[in-house]
């Protein structure tokens, strides 16, 4: 079962990206479709984070994570390259708990 | 946008920029190999993921869905949903890129955030397919091998959430959607769609609260006007 998502996944997200070069233009040109396709992964990654971080199960909780979050979100204010942010949230996370 | 070549002096210029990005970008494969085996994928699987998914937005919400219970469809569609702006990207290089038959299907698999950023912005077709090859390509063999020693790596040092990795996929998401959130009306979205997958998370299933907050990028689409000055990738740091 995971291995046929992630085939059939992996082949859907390769589809999309050829449609992209391979469809005329004028498909997606229309205003409202196009401001939906933006906003997808802005939502997405928005509700991925929430879920990721304050989720356990099907309750809601406080925990490391969200301080790994916190953490995160200084990093990021000061610019901090992508790896220094990940690993900072784990290393944070990690301490919490020892 | 002319056929002109290239001059040798722009060309290194471009893929010196291109393979930087494709080092830092690549590097950060170790993260997702090992938050995939934490998220209880094999090392095969979650090589697989980088080499035909190979968008990292995408691995990383679908091993986030796994690892939070939710089913292994819920996880694909999500990876699909947030795939989709691959497509667009792809509607606006064609016209740059310029490549048919076996080409356009070779470069399809490289289209992604960072290749696009660095190709996006040049003025010739000449220029844009150095960008977009030398990052896109850099990345893929950087990203799928970093994939394999952070999967390796996580394999071998056990218990992943006293390593805190389970906070690492959190903030991994959080900076993928930073650069976006310079933009007012999309900090409104972002924390609606955050309010509605948690207020879903206690009566639905895994998985499920993450695809309802695709609901509110919908209403948020159809029902405002301005367009999005963040929409394109900026190149990364």
């Amino acid at each position: 079962m995971t291995w046929a998502a992630i085939l059939l996944a992996g082949a859907g997200c390769y589809l999309l990206k050829l449609a992209g070069l391979s469809v005329p233009p004028r498909v997606l040109q229309r205003p409202a479709a196009e401001r939906v396709a933006d906003l997808i992964p802005v939502a997405l990654l928005a509700a991925l984070v929430a879920v990721q971080v304050f989720a356990q199960g099907p309750h809601l909780v406080l925990d490391a994570r969200a301080a790994g979050l916190a953490v995160a979100v200084g990093l990021l204010v000061l610019r901090a390259p992508f790896l220094v942010v990940v690993f900072g949230a784990a290393l944070t996370a990690a301490l919490l708990r020892l | 946008m002319s056929e002109e070549t290239l001059s040798a002096a722009e060309r290194t210029a471009i893929l010196r920029d291109s393979l930087g990005v494709g080092l830092a970008t690549g590097a950060y494969g170790v993260s997702f190999g090992a938050v995939s085996v934490a998220a209880g994928l094999s090392v095969a699987q979650t090589c697989a993921l980088s080499l035909v998914m190979f968008t990292g937005a995408s691995q990383f919400a679908f091993v986030g869905v796994l690892a939070a219970g939710g089913t292994p469809l819920s996880g694909g569609l999500t990876a699909l949903l947030l795939g989709t702006r691959n497509t667009l990207y792809g509607l606006r290089l064609a016209p740059l890129l310029r490549w048919r038959g076996v080409r356009r299907l070779l470069a399809a698999q490289v289209l992604i955030d960072e290749s696009t950023a660095m190709s996006m912005t040049r003025p010739t077709t000449a220029a844009a397919r150095v960008g977009f090859l030398g990052t896109g390509v850099s990345i893929f063999v950087l990203w799928n091998l970093a994939t394999f020693l952070g999967a390796i790596a996580g394999r071998t040092l056990g218990d992943p959430r006293s390593y805190g990795l389970d906070a690492a996929v959190g903030a991994a998401f959080l900076a993928l959607l930073w650069p976006r959130l310079t933009d007012l009306r999309n900090r409104l979205v972002a924390l609606a769609a955050a309010a509605v997958a948690l207020g879903i998370v206690p009566v639905s299933p895994a998985g499920v609260p993450v695809l309802a907050a695709a609901g509110v990028a919908l209403l948020a689409g159809v029902l405002t006007r301005q367009p999005d000055p963040t929409e394109f990738p900026e190149p990364p740091r």
